[in-house]
C-alpha cells in the first residue's frame, strides 16, 4: 500500500516537472505558432544555472534555507535568455514557412546544447544540498524525500498562477486575442511584437523553473534537454498543442504511464509512450483538448 | 522551373544530362587524386546524398516535412546487422535484396498512418513513430546490443566475387566500395530523376502547390502522398543499408531524432527546390561535419550556427544560390549582347 502511495507521489512529481515544460511549449505554440525544438534545452539551462548557483552559494556559506530562492532566480535567468532569443532569431521567421521555423529552432537546439557543454563542462552538476535540507517524511514503512512534495506543490501553484494569468487578467486577454488572430489583434492597435516576447519569455520561464526544481533531485547532465523535449512532445501531442488543459492532462497521463511502465514493463516503457502519442494523433489529430 | 509553360529548346533540356555526365565523370576520377580518407568521406557523402534524395521527394516535391527519416535509415542499417547475425549473410547484394523490402513495408505502414496529416502534425507523427523504433533498439539490448550497437564487418561484393578478407583488405575495401556506392548512387539518382519527371512526380508537385485544386482534378491526394512516402522511406533505407558496412557498426544514434534533423539540415543546405540540391547538400554536409568534428570539440555549436545563418541568409540552399547567380550572370550577358 505504501509502495502505491510512493509511486503515486513519484508520478505527481514527474507530472509537475513535465507540466512546466509542456505548458511552456504549448503556450509558445498557441500564441506564436512555433514548435520550439530548443525548448528542452531551455529546461536544461534552467537546471544548470540552478545547480551552478547552488554550488556558488554554498561556497559563500549562504544558509541552506535561502538556497530555495535560487529556484526562481534560475527561472528568471532563462526567461531573460528567451527575451534575447525571440527578437534576434525567431522574429525574422514569422512570415516564412513552418519548415524554416522548425529548422531555426533545431539550429538553436544544437547551439544551446554545446554552449552548456562549453560553460559547465561535461560532468554532471548536482545540487542535492537543497534536497537534503528538507526533511524526509515517512509513508508507512518507507522514507520519502520531502523535497519531492515541495516540487509537486510548486507544480500545482504554477498551474494555478498560469491559469489565472491566461484566463483572468487583461494580459491573458491580449495573449488569447493574439493567439486567435494575430492580424486582427494588430489591427486593433495591440503591440503584437511585445505580446510575442512576453509569451516566449513566460514559456522560457516555465521551462527554466522546471529545470531548476528538478535539479536538486536529479543532477544536471548533458542531453537532459533533448530527452525532456521528446517527452514534452508526447505530452502536448496527447493533450493538444496550444492547450493548457491539454498540457496538464497530458503530463498526468504520461507520468502515470511512465511510472507504471518502469514498475511493470521497463523494456517497452518509452515505446509505449510514443505509441500512445501516435494513436492519439491518428484518432484525434489535434489531441484531447486541442482546437488548432 | 517556370520554363514549363513554353517547351524549352533542345539544348536547354540537354543541360541537366550533360551536367550529370560531367559530375559522374569527375566522381569516377576523384579517388585517383585524393587519399584514402577523402575517398571514404566522399563515400559517406554519396550515401547521405541518397538519403537526402529520398527525403526530398517528400519535402521538395510533395511538400511534407518529415522529422522521422532516421527511422528508415536506421531500419536499413539494423536489417543488415540482423541478416548477418541471424542468417550469416555476408553478401552486399543480398543485404539490399532482402533489406529494401523490409524498409519498404515499414515505410508503407508508417506512411499509411502519417499521410492522414499534413504540416506540423505530419512532422510530429513521423517523429513519434521513429522514436518508437529508437526506444525499442535502445531497450531490447539482448537483440540489438543496446547503446553498444551491432558490428557489421566488411561484406562481399558482386555475389561474393570480391572479398576483403586477409591483410590489406581495408584500403582495397575503401576504394572498391567507393565505386560500388557510386554505381548504386548513380542508379538511385537516375530512378529518382525518372520518378520526379514522370506524371506521378508532376502530380506530387501539383498536390504540393495546391492540394484543393489537385483534388478537384480527381487526384486521390492521400494515395499519392502515401506512394511518395513509401518511395522516400525506401530510398533513405537504401542509404542506411549502404552506410552500415562502411561504418562497421550500427547504434541507436542513427534512429534517434537528431539524426532526422541532420537529414533535414543537409537537404536544406543543398536546397530542397532543386533536384541536385540534396546531392550537393549530402556531400557538403558530410565534409562540413567531419571538419567541424575534427577541428573543435564544440562542432554542434558550429553546425547549429551554420544552420541558423543558412536559414536566415540562404533559404534556397547552395544550389539555389548558385542558380540564382548563374541566372543573373546570363541576364547580364543578354543585355550586353
Amino acid at each position: 500500500m505504501s509502495i502505491l502511495i510512493v509511486q503515486l507521489l513519484n508520478s505527481l512529481f514527474y507530472a509537475s516537472v513535465l507540466f512546466l515544460i509542456a505548458a511552456g511549449l504549448s503556450l509558445i505554440f498557441g500564441v506564436m505558432r512555433i514548435v520550439n525544438l530548443a525548448h528542452g534545452s531551455l529546461f536544461a539551462i534552467g537546471a544548470y544555472i540552478a545547480a551552478w548557483l547552488v554550488g556558488r552559494a554554498i561556497g559563500f556559506g549562504v544558509p541552506v534555507v535561502w538556497l530555495l530562492l535560487i529556484i526562481p532566480v534560475a527561472a528568471l535567468a532563462v526567461a531573460f535568455v528567451g527575451i534575447v532569443i525571440e527578437p534576434l532569431l525567431l522574429r525574422p521567421f514569422y512570415r516564412r514557412a513552418e519548415e524554416y521555423q522548425l529548422l531555426v529552432t533545431f539550429g538553436l537546439l544544437l547551439i544551446l546544447e554545446d554552449l552548456m557543454r562549453l560553460v559547465w563542462g561535461g560532468l554532471p552538476l548536482t545540487a542535492d544540498t537543497v534536497m537534503d535540507a528538507i526533511p524526509s517524511i515517512h509513508i508507512g514503512g518507507l522514507i520519502y524525500p520531502g523535497y519531492n512534495i515541495l516540487v509537486i506543490g510548486i507544480g500545482v501553484a504554477a498551474a494555478i498562477v498560469l491559469w489565472l494569468v491566461v484566463y483572468e487578467t487583461k494580459f491573458g486577454v491580449l495573449l488569447r486575442a493574439t493567439s486567435q488572430d494575430r492580424r486582427m489583434a494588430a489591427a486593433l492597435g495591440l503591440n503584437v511584437g511585445l505580446v510575442y516576447v512576453a509569451a516566449f519569455a513566460i514559456g522560457c520561464f516555465m521551462a527554466g523553473l522546471g529545470g531548476a526544481i528538478v535539479v536538486p533531485s536529479h543532477a544536471a547532465v548533458l542531453g537532459m534537454g533533448v530527452e525532456a523535449l521528446v517527452l514534452a512532445f508526447v505530452v502536448v501531442v496527447v493533450g493538444g498543442l496550444g492547450s493548457l488543459k491539454g498540457a496538464l492532462v497530458g503530463a498526468l497521463i504520461v507520468s502515470f504511464v511512465r511510472t507504471a511502465g518502469i514498475q511493470f514493463f521497463p523494456e517497452v516503457e518509452l515505446a509505449v509512450l510514443y505509441l500512445i502519442a501516435a494513436i492519439v494523433l491518428i484518432a484525434r489529430p489535434t489531441g484531447l483538448f486541442g482546437t488548432a | 522551373m517556370e520554363a514549363a509553360i513554353a517547351r524549352p529548346r533542345l539544348h536547354a533540356r540537354l543541360w541537366p544530362y550533360a551536367g550529370a555526365a560531367l559530375a559522374l565523370l569527375a566522381l569516377i576520377f576523384v579517388p585517383g587524386f585524393v587519399g584514402l580518407y577523402q575517398t571514404q568521406l566522399l563515400t559517406y557523402g554519396l550515401i547521405m546524398a541518397i538519403a537526402a534524395l529520398g527525403f526530398n521527394l517528400l519535402l521538395g516535391y510533395t511538400g511534407l516535412l518529415s522529422f522521422g527519416h532516421s527511422a528508415y535509415f536506421g531500419l536499413g542499417a539494423y536489417t543488415v546487422a540482423f541478416l548477418l547475425q541471424w542468417l550469416g549473410i555476408r553478401s552486399m547484394e543480398l543485404y539490399m535484396l532482402l533489406g529494401l523490402p523490409v524498409v519498404a513495408i515499414v515505410s508503407a505502414a508508417f506512411g499509411y498512418v502519417c499521410v492522414r496529416h499534413t504540416r506540423i502534425f505530419f512532422g510530429i507523427l513521423t517523429l513519434a513513430l521513429s522514436q518508437v523504433l529508437w526506444s525499442l533498439a535502445l531497450k531490447f539490448f539482448w537483440v540489438t546490443g543496446g547503446t553498444d550497437g551491432l558490428r557489421v564487418p566488411r561484406p562481399t561484393l558482386l555475389a561474393g566475387m570480391i572479398d576483403f578478407a586477409g591483410s590489406g583488405g581495408y584500403p582495397r575495401f575503401i576504394l572498391t566500395y567507393y565505386y560500388y556506392v557510386l554505381g548504386v548512387f548513380a542508379l538511385a539518382a537516375a530512378i529518382m530523376w525518372v520518378i520526379v519527371h514522370s506524371p506521378f512526380g508532376k502530380a506530387l508537385q501539383a498536390i504540393r502547390d495546391n492540394e484543393i485544386r489537385a483534388r478537384f482534378l480527381g487526384m486521390r491526394v492521400r494515395r499519392f502522398r502515401w506512394a511518395a512516402f513509401l518511395l522516400s522511406g525506401t530510398f533513405t533505407g537504401l542509404a542506411g543499408i549502404l552506410w552500415v558496412p562502411l561504418n562497421g557498426l550500427t547504434t541507436p544514434d542513427v534512429l534517434y531524432w537528431p539524426f532526422s534533423g541532420e537529414i533535414v539540415f543537409l537537404t536544406l543546405l543543398g536546397g530542397f527546390r532543386n533536384f541536385s540540391g540534396p546531392i550537393v547538400g549530402g556531400i557538403a554536409f558530410t565534409y562540413i561535419k567531419s571538419y567541424a568534428v575534427a577541428s573543435t570539440e564544440y562542432w554542434q555549436l558550429l553546425l547549429g550556427t551554420v544552420l541558423v545563418v543558412l536559414v536566415l541568409l540562404l533559404p534556397t540552399g547552395i544550389v539555389g544560390a548558385l542558380s540564382k547567380i548563374a541566372k543573373r550572370l546570363s541576364a547580364i550577358g543578354e543585355t550586353v549582347r
